[in-house]
């Protein structure tokens, strides 16, 4: 590739041939504001907030979707280019609801900062107001909103569920003033083939899609005394949550977390890491009697309830190789019900479970009707981070200072592989440390497999050689899963993740979100397995004590009871 | 003919036999849609949903990729069409000579708005910018008839005939 020079506001730009006005003046730290341009998806040019002027030929052109030219005279500023785009932000005002105060991205919503960085006030919005959508929501849930009033059509979410994600649940729809992004005949969200991954809940530059929030059922359980009110923390959340506090992104906040929900009110405040080391105890003994009868592999992780609800869609003829071990957090609801309730000597009808968790798939999964193994709904409200931090500021906490606590012994305590399963990666490498110990009595080096999209290797136990891959992004999982269903995978053992980065970028994490910040959660989480004293599952003695005390073994029938689970097949379309 | 899905696989299969023929045609190619879907809606009279959903499978497409496309388009249909098509021309000199009284005279008539389709399945009815029957204004047309230099009250007369 050769370079290129050009001028942007009087400075000298060099670059490779083929790249964009945007990301040329993005080199040199000139900022050009953009709505439809994202740096993870295809180009789209279609809000026309980026635009610039060419001095040369004289014209605005959008800076996105434009390659720089050798010789080209490109102004961010000038009174034209700066005229132009504030009418475009203008324009998108004039058919948004004014409803700042009562949007969930209130603060978070980019059109609303761009507004607020070129000055655009009320009165410029109202000279050009005209017609105004009123379309119906599709707030059914159980997992995620979508508010078309709000979109500005910039077509995020279509492209990220399409080239990302590779479901295409989304789609623009209609023509003109009556274009909508929209799921095929305006279906909801929850009939169809749609992982509730929610990341296009954080690709949304605005509020049009959302959380379902379950804020008010949680503060009523709070409030209600004849609730015994438990509460179970997902592991990515110690390391994102800060960053709603103004913390750097990876930050471990573990004790802070586990403070805040004590002042919040909840009488019981426990890991998911507990029933992540206990998922690890379930699906490693599933893998090695597979691994012992070669049937069934390779195995595939069944802790992500996007890929989960993704498979019964796309790849049905693939259930029987997904784990039938629940995923931690409905481990964890079935055992507050059972285990929990017994020891502490507790109506289980009285038991309010609450989790909190980096992910709008697991609001849809709660709902299962097959997740009741307690004799109740297992999992009774799921909160994303977000949610969470929404409750933490109403009260007034200042989270940054609060001393740390301890999460409660019973099903508190976790290792460093529970840790882990916060980001991509973390659930083979958790999985293999138990399984080779158990199988040869070796420890496992680490598995070093990073946070790429799709990645591979390979770990001797024993005499046997057993392929590892992981896949993070439901269209990168989809490689994986093509070659298994043409019976040409080589694999033995298959982690999968819905969300890129695995659950530090869920889709309840806090926005707006990058790769950078994601890399950065994902180190925090590696840094607490580093430091933790006990780094495998099997080594938890509050697991230890579980298996004697409730379950007997691994797979056993009171396990198979409470903590496995079945799949049903869905339509593809 | 109407949609039977929901019964048996035997009669979905026996339902969607048209459409696959018509399949058999065309390469798996995402730009083979269109003219698929065209050759899909002579065969059936509009694009029901079971057929954009054995459209979708046989593309490797989404199903909202494909009612994406089939909504941008005027010329496809997602409700079954009457037997007659009346086009109620609305351009400026159909406008002026009063196009609009014409409108609410059909609509009153059959007792349907804009884009719908009477129930028996006899009209649908469409508004569209100009004909090019301007000397005739107010105009509409049925099928391929033209009738123009219209009244409100020659309306209910007209549709008698199509009955």
């Amino acid at each position: 590739m050769s370079k290129i020079s050009l001028t942007i506001d009087d400075q000298i730009v060099q670059v490779e041939e083929g790249t964009t006005i945007l990301e040329a003046a993005r080199e040199v730290g000139i900022e050009i504001p953009t709505l439809c341009y994202h740096p993870d998806l295809s180009l789209h040019g279609a809000c026309r907030v980026c635009v610039v002027e060419d001095l040369e030929k004289n014209i605005l052109v959008a800076s996105c979707v434009t390659p720089a030219v050798d010789g080209m005279r490109i102004s961010t500023r000038s009174a034209r280019a700066r005229r132009a785009r504030r009418r475009n932000v203008i324009l998108l005002l004039a058919n948004h609801p004014n409803d700042c105060l009562g949007c969930d991205r209130n603060g978070t919503c980019e059109l609303q900062k761009i507004a607020y960085s070129l000055g655009i006030r009320r009165e410029d919005v109202d000279l050009l107001a005209g017609e105004r959508r009123n379309l119906p929501l599709d707030d059914i849930g159980p997992a995620l909103k979508r508010d078309p009033n709000k979109c500005i059509l910039c077509g995020r979410c279509v492209r990220l569920c399409e080239e990302i994600q590779g479901v295409s649940a989304l789609q623009f729809s209609n023509r003109g003033f009556d274009s909508i992004v929209s799921t095929a005949f305006g279906l909801p969200q929850s009939e169809i083939n749609c992982a509730n991954c929610g990341q296009c809940a954080t690709i949304c530059p605005v509020g049009a899609i959302t959380e379902v929030s379950e804020i008010n059922k949680v503060w009523d359980a709070l409030e209600d005394d004849s609730k015994h009110v438990v509460v179970q923390t997902a592991p990515a959340i110690q390391a994102t949550i800060g960053e709603e506090f103004g913390l750097e992104p990876g930050t471990v906040v573990t004790g802070k977390l586990v403070a805040a929900l004590r002042k919040l009110g909840f009488d019981r405040v426990f890991s998911t890491e507990f029933t992540a080391d206990l998922t690890i105890m379930e699906e490693g003994h599933e893998f090695l009697e597979r691994l012992q009868e070669n049937k069934n592999l390779p195995q595939i992780t069944s802790c992500c309830p996007g890929w989960v609800k993704y498979a019964e869609h796309n790849y049905p003829d693939l259930l029987d190789h997904v784990s039938s071990a629940k995923s931690p957090q409905q481990m964890f609801s079935a055992l507050a019900k059972t285990y929990y309730a017994e020891k502490e000597g507790l109506d289980p009808e009285k038991i309010f479970t609450v989790s909190i968790m980096p992910c709008t798939a697991k609001k849809f999964e709660k709902e299962r009707e097959e997740l009741r193994d307690s004799g109740y709904k297992d999992t009774d409200a799921v909160l994303t981070t977000r949610e969470l931090a929404r409750m933490i500021k109403e009260v007034g906490l200042d989270f940054v200072n609060l001393e740390d606590e301890e999460y409660d012994e019973l099903m508190g305590k976790s290792t460093g592989a529970a840790t882990i399963f916060g980001t991509t990666g973390g659930v083979a490498e958790a999985a293999v440390r138990t399984v080779k110990e158990k199988l040869t009595g070796e420890p496992l080096e680490r598995l070093n497999l990073g946070f790429r999209g799709v990645n591979e290797t390979k770990v001797e136990i024993g005499d046997r050689v057993v392929n590892i891959a992981i896949a993070n992004g439901l269209k990168n999982a989809a490689k994986l899963l093509d070659e298994v269903r043409a019976g040409k995978s080589k694999y033995d053992f298959i982690e999968i993740m819905a969300c890129p980065h695995g659950c530090v970028g869920g889709g309840g994490q806090p926005l707006p979100m990058s790769k950078e910040k994601k890399d950065k959660r994902a180190q925090g989480l590696a840094n607490i397995d580093k430091n933790k004293y006990i780094r495998k599952s099997h080594e938890n003695p509050m697991i230890i004590k579980l298996y004697e005390d409730y379950l007997g073994e691994p797979l056993s029938e009171k396990s198979h009871k409470l903590l496995h689970t079945s799949y049903k097949k869905r339509a593809k379309n | 003919m109407a949609c039977e899905c929901g019964n048996k696989k035997e009669s979905l299969d026996k339902y969607l036999a048209p459409l696959r023929e018509v399949l058999k045609n065309y390469e798996k190619e995402e730009k083979y849609l269109i003219p698929i879907l065209q050759e899909a809606q002579d065969e059936y009279g509009y694009l029901p949903e079971e057929v954009l959903k054995e459209i979708a499978s046989y593309l490797d497409l989404s199903l909202s990729q494909v009612y994406g496309v089939v909504t941008f388009y005027t010329q496809f249909h997602l409700e079954p069409r009457g037997k007659n098509i009346i086009r109620v021309c609305m351009g400026t000199a159909c406008h002026v000579r009063g196009g609009a009284d014409v409108l609410a005279a059909v609509k009153d008539a059959l007792g349907i708005e804009n884009g719908e389709t009477t129930k028996d399945l006899k009209f649908t009815l469409e508004t569209v910018a100009c004909i090019g029957a301007c000397g005739l204004a107010p105009v509409i047309m049925i099928n391929d008839d033209t009738h123009g230099r219209l009244t409100p009250e020659k309306i209910p007369g007209i549709l008698a005939s199509y009955k």
